[in-house]
């Protein structure tokens, strides 16, 4: 038997040995083989980017020196990154040109390099989908807002709840109006393209033609050239509209400074001086929020003051008479003016608010069971 | 058209901020860009119109011996001192050693730190009124600022751990729920009024010019 077996051994000895060789070369090719490096376009990005991920096999390098070519060409080094880390991220590429990348091992070992990505090319894209939970909510704003103005302008009125800091507007005119002394409207620190200070700039509309309106003296101090253009024209309009474009001088709206604290010192000593009886302090607030709201409480004026700035409100609420808090800051320009198209825009921002409402009830739930969908639709991260 | 050019202008530009929010492409990224350097070079100019406004009226005073004039030659020398030392020295006015740095670090900066710290006894005077009990409310009130006040120093432990505990579960859940709620409100109050500025809903800023309140 043991003959026969070396007889057919020796008839195929070249065979056998063939066979060995290759089964050799496969191990090793196997221990040392490039592993693959995938390349894609970073997604919903404006192009110039290309993302590579890669699960090299143990042992790791201890660095790669990631180079990059176009099409044909020489690589070249990009960066340098460490072994452990499995993904980058290389946002110095043309848009719409050919890659192609590999990571070579540091210390040199070219049984540890990658193998080549395939080409890949970074393109623009259209629309960025990771915010469609955003153009989701916006959407249902929009169709909501538009429902409600039409339903407005179609008779339909809806009942809001009272804002009493609103109804003290025209009660704090009246009473500096009664006692011959001024009004001061501070309409925040922040440049007109804070969406606190437009809001601002909307109220000043109402409370310069009250004081018009009254014959009462009105005085604006900005912290921003910006501002004190826009709220000029703001004040000379409210004048103009209720037909008392005499009664304006141009020394009511002021730029005072553009610095946080020097505008605090002197809008306080125009409240020493002046002694204002009606303070209104709305706009975008931050550390000045107490040192002005403490300064026109200790000069005796009723005030009125509203921000969005969450972490200035409680010294809004303890040192002013009346404070608009968060949403009741936006809604008061709508609500002042009881124009219903306007009042459509509340009806639409307090469904979406219950929905919302709804949404986050329903989202807990949901993951309290373990369904972490819905929250994930909502994540903007 | 006085009226109409604005809100168009409003419309137009609010209209493609929202777009280029949801876009990423160049195509409109670059112009977003663009007309948000314009905005800049709009505020810049409106610095020249502010400048002129606090020179004007402040020279007015000055001139009038109005009430504290001597403060406003104070205010104008400062201004128009600063402006000349920082013009001299042309792109080396941020220099540490420069003249105009040494304006802002002994003038400017002493005086704003000294503004600031008035603020510990605002604090103290906000905080004697806010913490009078004379509701349930203000009871509730005082009870949780002075656990928080006890629970963020050092005695607070030393009386009882809990006390600690007990400050950050007030700051971590009604704290945070509190909060949380004021910002999602006011978040569809920034939605709601862009909305209505966008679409010219909201234009009594530029005035209705129909002579009544």
């Amino acid at each position: 038997m043991l003959g026969v077996e070396r007889g057919k051994a020796g008839v195929h000895l070249p065979a056998a040995v063939s066979f060995a060789t290759c089964l050799c070369s496969l191990l090793l090719a196997l221990h040392v083989a490039a592993f693959p490096l995938k390349a894609s376009d970073t997604p919903n990005d404006g192009g110039g980017s290309i993302t590579l991920e890669w699960t090299a096999p143990q042992p790791v390098a201890k660095e790669w020196i990631l180079v990059r070519r176009e099409r044909g060409g020489t690589f070249a080094p990009v960066t340098t990154i460490e072994g452990t880390v499995h993904s980058f991220r290389d946002g110095a590429v043309q848009t719409g040109v050919a890659y192609e990348y590999q990571l070579v091992a540091q210390p040199t070992d070219p049984q540890l390099d990658s193998e080549v990505s395939a080409p890949t090319r970074a393109v623009a894209a259209w629309f960025d989908r990771t915010k469609v939970n955003v153009l989701v909510v916006a959407a249902i704003f929009f169709f909501l807002l538009f429902f409600y103005i039409r339903q407005a302008e179609s008779g339909v009125r809806w009942s809001f709840r009272k804002i009493p800091g609103l109804a003290a507007i025209e009660e704090a005119i009246g009473r500096a109006t009664e006692m011959g002394r001024g009004i001061l409207y501070v309409p925040g620190v922040q440049e007109i393209d804070d969406i606190q200070t437009i809001a601002s700039m909307i109220l000043l509309t109402k409370v310069s033609r009250m004081a018009a309106k009254y014959e009462t003296n009105l005085l604006v101090p900005t912290n921003s050239p910006g501002v004190y253009t826009v709220a000029e024209e703001v004040v000379k309009s409210a004048y103009g509209d209720v037909g008392r474009s005499d009664a304006y001088r141009s020394d009511q709206v002021r730029y005072i400074t553009s610095e946080q604290f020097a505008y605090v010192a002197a809008v306080n000593g125009i409240m020493l001086r002046e002694r204002p009886a009606a303070n209104f302090l709305l706009g975008a607030f931050f550390a000045e929020s107490l040192l002005l709201a403490e300064t026109g409480h200790s000069v005796g004026a009723i005030q009125i003051a509203g921000t969005a700035n969450v972490h200035q409100m409680p010294f809004f609420v303890v040192a002013c008479d009346y404070t608009l808090i968060g949403e009741e800051y936006y809604a008061a320009s709508a609500l002042l003016s009881n124009d219903a198209r306007l009042l459509g825009s509340l009806k639409a921002s307090d469904t979406v608010k219950i929905f919302l409402i709804t949404v986050i009830v329903v989202g807990s739930l949901l993951l309290t069971f373990g369904q972490s969908w819905l929250t994930g639709f909502f994540s903007t991260q | 058209m006085k009226r109409e050019v604005p809100i168009l202008i409003t419309l137009v530009s609010g209209l493609f901020c929202l777009i280029a929010f949801f876009v990423p492409h160049p195509f409109v990224h670059d112009l977003y860009g663009d007309v948000q350097n314009w905005a800049i070079v709009v505020v810049g100019c409106t610095y020249v119109l502010g400048v002129a406004n606090l020179l004007r009226i402040n020279v007015r005073q000055a001139q009038r011996r109005e009430g504290d004039w001597f403060y406003k030659i104070v205010l104008i020398a400062g201004l128009l001192v600063t402006m000349a030392v920082g013009f001299s020295e042309g792109n080396h006015y941020s220099d540490v050693t420069s003249r105009f740095q040494w304006i802002y670090r002994t003038f400017y900066s002493p005086m704003t730190s000294t503004m600031f710290a008035l603020l510990a006894f605002f604090i103290a005077s906000a905080a004697f009124r806010a913490f009078r009990i004379r509701s349930p409310e203000a009871l509730l009130l005082a009870i949780a600022a002075f656990i928080l006040m006890l629970g963020r120093v050092p005695l607070g432990n030393a009386i009882h751990p809990f006390i600690p505990n007990a400050a950050d579960w007030l700051m971590e859940v009604p704290q945070n729920a509190a909060k949380r709620g004021i910002l999602i409100g006011a978040a569809l109050g920034v939605m709601a009024t862009g909305i209505r500025v966008i679409l010219g809903l909201e234009k009594t800023y530029g005035g209705t010019g129909e002579g009544g309140a």
